[in-house]
């Protein structure tokens, strides 16, 4: 071939295999025969055979066979290109002449040869030809071949015997362990051809298969094509498996469908995971007739499940509950059964949380939940469930027919059980006495002998709670016994530390500690001391602190919860304002942004101009407004003194500042500059800057505090409302929240739920209800009437002048209107 | 399905989109005239586009072209595109080396031999045998060189 790369001198870049001829060509191939044979003339011959084959030319039986036999002289020649020709033909026709396998021999020397050119090529050829009878004559060649340290030999064999599992499979099969080795081979191809052909030979035994991936996957491999296909190996057994579940799955929903009995008997077969699943699906789709049925059933299963899965059960279950209402009794005696036996802490917390959601969902079974509940915790190990159902029989408890059954349980908890506990039993005893006036004397009693308790924590409450129950004030009682901590965590805890480092005459005043925006954690035992993040208004707070003019304004009340934009967005200078409301004053803050890049401005402030009541009393000032980079200025306002409820305002803005000249791409400025001023929009205040969120976790204890004082009643019709759920409500509110509109976001959301289950069951009954909503709805007509009450420390709705329709206690939220 | 048969086709066509050279490792295409039209659509759509990858027919086609010829490897459509391209690569290489960087169609025709050699060491039966040209070129040419040494030795 050598001589290929020297001129051939085909003149003139025509293609010489252009204008072949088979029966020609074929002819010229009788050359073979003669002798001695010419290398060169007999490779280009053959190529061109190879050649027209290659094109599509169809070759008979006859011809091929002749070709075939003739091209067998060629082996006598030692050439080795003829040579590789000669396999290049033989696999080539070998699928069409016949008896093919007379040069099985020449193969098999040349395969088993010194010259190591020809021994890969001539085992891919002679396997080409061999079929499964002739394969064991050369078997032993082929192991051989597999093992040989040459690395194209090896993969030849290697890949030829791939070829071979087609045809003869169990002949193959026997060299997996020459397969094996080689697969430990350095060479790249060798390791990555090994291990194709034993994932091939073994695609059926997923056991061995996880063998051989968990082998390699331990050892490495050294070849990127072999860790392709083990990728490929290893996702297809994924997906096996999964399919084995999916299929199980199937055939217990098959069973489903014809028997309860039937299917319960076959999931007792399947693995625990899908039976937990199987069972999880008969729960989630029984109907009512059949739950009583499902829990028998079920009952016996849960014993065999480990406490995960069961735990996935009881969260069925609790659906269930939720979807059907009425078989509570059922599911609950199921639920209490199970709590009874043993279980792990996750296991019982799940079946707590189950019950006790069935007991704040439906208030016929709370009687039976409640002494349930009372029954276990007699004989709980874990002290957070004890607890949780102390607090859960503290606020419920009060408000059943009879709750003076609960305090024997919960007083001999007192007595029994570890200090957290006890604690928690106390908290609610005290609970009880709150709501509770005929028994207020017996807890008192019992509180006293509390008093004396070991542990600190159990005393420090006792005698708490004894104090405040002993003044008898529905206010304190609300308070300090039913109502949580309203004012934010971390803000007490930073504003206690500030009391503890400036030493002072005052006691610790909790009004100067900001109100908590949201619920603080529940009484779920916290894992680790969890780091919080300021609010907004602390962070607030201490940049408004930091400035000297505004220290003695006294503490932050409220600032507004999104900036007033009073320029257009795409104005020469923007300027947004937040609005801070103290005691006696008011704090504007006006961040602002100068967008012209050839000016700068100094010396900034913003003007206002009240409408009435108002009193500017300063401005702090920015120093300078670069380009593109806000900063901001303060004006300092002060409530009027007359007239302490004029506190809806219109300032009229201006903002007022010194600019100078300024080369936007040096940024020298001009020494000299000129006063100049621009107009910016009005600044509303409103009755809503005035007024904080307080959150009152117990709405009736909150509702029955306020009194019926301040209560009002009004009728109103409701001519645009078509139906009162839901968006009637919504509605109403929206009406009635105008003037709060800041404050509104959240509450809607709550109080339209709640309101929401009160038509429901309202509609249920046909009858009006009263609500704690403050709506007292008759269904029959469309009317409603409002009871709509203000809650205040001084103020009254009148001297507001805002229309009393307007003001009403919703679930959840009263308004701490700030004093003057 | 993960398998070692990763090559359905090597195809070399020239400028007007005939057949220089084409081996088709599965029943993909069992006749020479679908063959033939397979190769057309493929020629067509890859022919003034200058992305190596496309996806025809169902097929995964990687290619490259060289001053006058247009080199084909086809797989499945869940063929790992590299391998592919790693098998075109292999091809290219060790043409480049033989036809001493000329890879044109004139220099090729002159030296089928080698062309087929060198796929009959590259590909074998769909299964991808070698990938590293040098290897390639060295297991085509050393029966050439062995030549030499034989003409030398006499």
């Amino acid at each position: 071939m050598l001589a290929l790369f020297l001129k051939r001198g085909h003149g003139g870049g025509s293609n010489p295999f252009q204008h072949l001829e088979k029966s020609a060509v074929l002819q010229e191939a009788r050359v073979f025969n003669e002798t001695p044979i010419n290398p060169r003339k007999c490779a280009h011959i053959l190529t061109k055979i190879l050649y027209l084959i290659n094109q599509g030319e169809h070759l008979g039986v006859m011809e091929a066979t002749e070709s075939f036999f003739a091209m067998t002289k060629l082996f006598q020649s030692n050439d080795p290109t003829l040579r590789r020709m000669c396999y290049l033909t033989i696999k080539e026709m070998s699928s069409i002449a016949e008896d093919v396998i007379i040069v099985t021999s020449s193969l098999t020397k040349d395969m088993t040869g010194k010259d190591d050119n020809y021994r890969g090529p001539a085992v891919r050829a002679l396997c080409q030809i061999t079929d499964s009878t002739m394969l064991q004559a050369i078997e032993r060649y082929m192991k051989q071949a597999i093992v040989d340290k040459v690395p194209s030999v090896s993969s030849s064999a290697l890949v030829s015997s791939l070829h071979l599992l087609k045809t003869s499979y169990d002949v193959v099969k026997r060299w997996v362990n020459e397969a094996q080795e080689a697969a430990s081979s350095d060479n790249i191809m060798v390791q990555y051809h090994a291990l194709g052909l034993l994932y091939h030979v073994r695609k059926n035994d997923r056991l061995a298969v996880n063998k051989m991936l968990s082998k390699f996957t331990r050892h490495g491999l050294k070849s990127p094509f072999a860790y392709c296909m083990m990728i490929r190996v290893a996702s297809k057994l994924l997906e096996e498996e999964a399919g084995q579940l999916l299929l199980s799955l199937k055939i217990s929903m098959q069973l489903l469908l014809c028997s309860y009995e039937g299917c319960f008997r076959a999931i007792s077969t399947l693995p625990s995971l899908i039976a937990t699943l199987a069972i999880t699906t008969l729960l989630k789709t029984g109907s009512e007739s059949s739950i009583d049925r499902l829990m028998k059933q079920i009952s016996s299963f849960m014993s065999e499940i480990s406490d995960e899965f069961k735990v996935v059960v009881v969260q069925a279950i609790n659906a269930l509950c939720q979807k059907y209402p009425r078989k509570h009794a059922v599911l609950m005696n199921f639920l209490f059964t199970m709590l009874r036996e043993e279980g792990g802490f996750e296991y019982k917390r799940a079946i707590v949380d189950c019950i006790i959601s069935i007991i704040e969902e439906n208030s016929e079974s709370k009687e039976t939940g409640l002494s349930h509940l009372c029954e276990f915790i007699e004989d709980c190990e874990f002290t957070v469930l004890a607890t949780r159902i102390l607090h859960l029989l503290g606020q419920e408890g009060p408000k059943t027919n009879n709750p003076s059954k609960y305090i024997r349980f919960i007083y001999n908890r007192v007595v029994l059980e570890h200090e957290e506990v006890r604690a928690g039993a106390v908290s609610a005893l005290a609970k009880f006495g709150a709501q509770n006036e005929e028994m207020l004397p017996s807890i008192l009693v019992l509180l006293k002998r509390c008093v004396m308790d070991d542990d600190n924590e159990v005393r420090d409450r006792a005698t708490f709670y004894l104090n405040v129950l002993e003044q008898k004030q529905k206010a304190l009682n609300a308070g300090y016994i039913l109502n949580g901590l309203t004012v934010s965590i971390p803000g007490l805890e930073r504003a206690l530390h500030q009391y503890t480092l400036e030493p002072s005459e005052k006691p610790f005043d909790l009004k100067s500690v900001p109100l908590a925006t949201a619920p603080n954690a529940p009484v779920a035992v916290v894992k680790q001391p969890e780091k919080v993040a300021a609010t907004r208004q602390e962070i607030f707070q201490e940049q408004l602190g930091a400035i000297p003019e505004f220290r003695g304004l006294g503490p932050l009340f409220k600032s507004s919860p999104e900036p007033v934009a009073l320029t257009e967005l795409e104005t020469e200078y923007v300027v947004r304002c937040t609005k801070h409301t103290f005691v006696s004053h008011m704090v504007f803050q006006f961040d602002c942004t100068n967008t012209l890049n050839d000016q700068i401005l100094e010396n900034v402030t913003v003007q206002m101009e009240p409408t009435e009541g108002y009193e500017v009393i300063g401005y702090i000032p920015a120093k300078t407004l670069v380009y593109n980079q806000p900063g901001t200025c303060y004006t300092l306002v002060a409530l009027s003194e007359e007239d302490p409820t004029a506190v809806a305002c219109t300032f009229s803005c201006m903002m007022k500042f010194t600019v100078k000249d300024c080369d936007p791409n040096t940024g020298e400025t001009d020494d000299e500059g000129y006063e100049d001023e621009y107009v910016l929009e009005d600044l509303e205040v409103t009755v809503a800057d005035h007024i904080q969120r307080v959150l009152k976790p117990n709405f009736g204890a909150a509702w029955d505090e306020v009194g019926d004082e301040y209560e009002k009643e009004e009728t109103f019709t409701l001519s645009a409302i078509k139906t009162l759920e839901g968006e009637g409500v919504s509605e109403l509110l929206t009406f009635l929240l105008a003037p709060f509109r800041s404050l509104t976001g959240r509450l809607l959301g709550q109080s339209c739920s709640y309101c929401d289950n009160k038509l429901a069951q309202a509609s249920k009954t046909q009858k009006s209800i009263p609500s704690p909503m403050g709506t007292r709805l008759d269904c029959g007509r469309q009317e409603s009437i409002l009871h709509s009450t203000v809650s205040g420390r001084q103020t009254f709705p009148e001297a507001f002048q805002i229309p009393p329709e307007d003001l009403c206690l919703l679930q959840d939220v009263s308004f701490l209107v700030h004093p003057p | 399905e993960p398998s070692l048969y990763t090559v359905k086709a090597v195809i070399i066509l020239d400028n007007d989109g005939e057949r220089l050279f084409a081996k088709y490792y599965d029943g993909s295409y069992p006749s020479t005239k679908e063959q033939r039209v397979f190769e057309k659509n493929i020629f067509s759509k890859t022919q003034r586009s200058d992305s190596e990858i496309a996806l025809l027919e169902g097929l995964t086609v990687v290619y490259r072209s060289s001053i006058d010829l247009y080199f084909y490897v086809i797989g499945s459509p869940y063929e790992n595109e590299l391998m592919l391209t790693a098998v075109l690569n292999c091809l290219f290489d060790s043409l480049s080396q033989m036809l001493r960087k000329n890879v044109e169609k004139r220099a090729l025709l002159e030296n089928m031999e080698g062309l087929f050699l060198a796929v009959d060491e590259i590909v074998d039966g769909g299964v991808v045998l070698e990938s590293d040209p040098q290897q390639v070129v060295h297991r085509v040419l050393q029966a050439a060189k062995e030549q030499i040494k034989w003409t030398l030795l006499r």
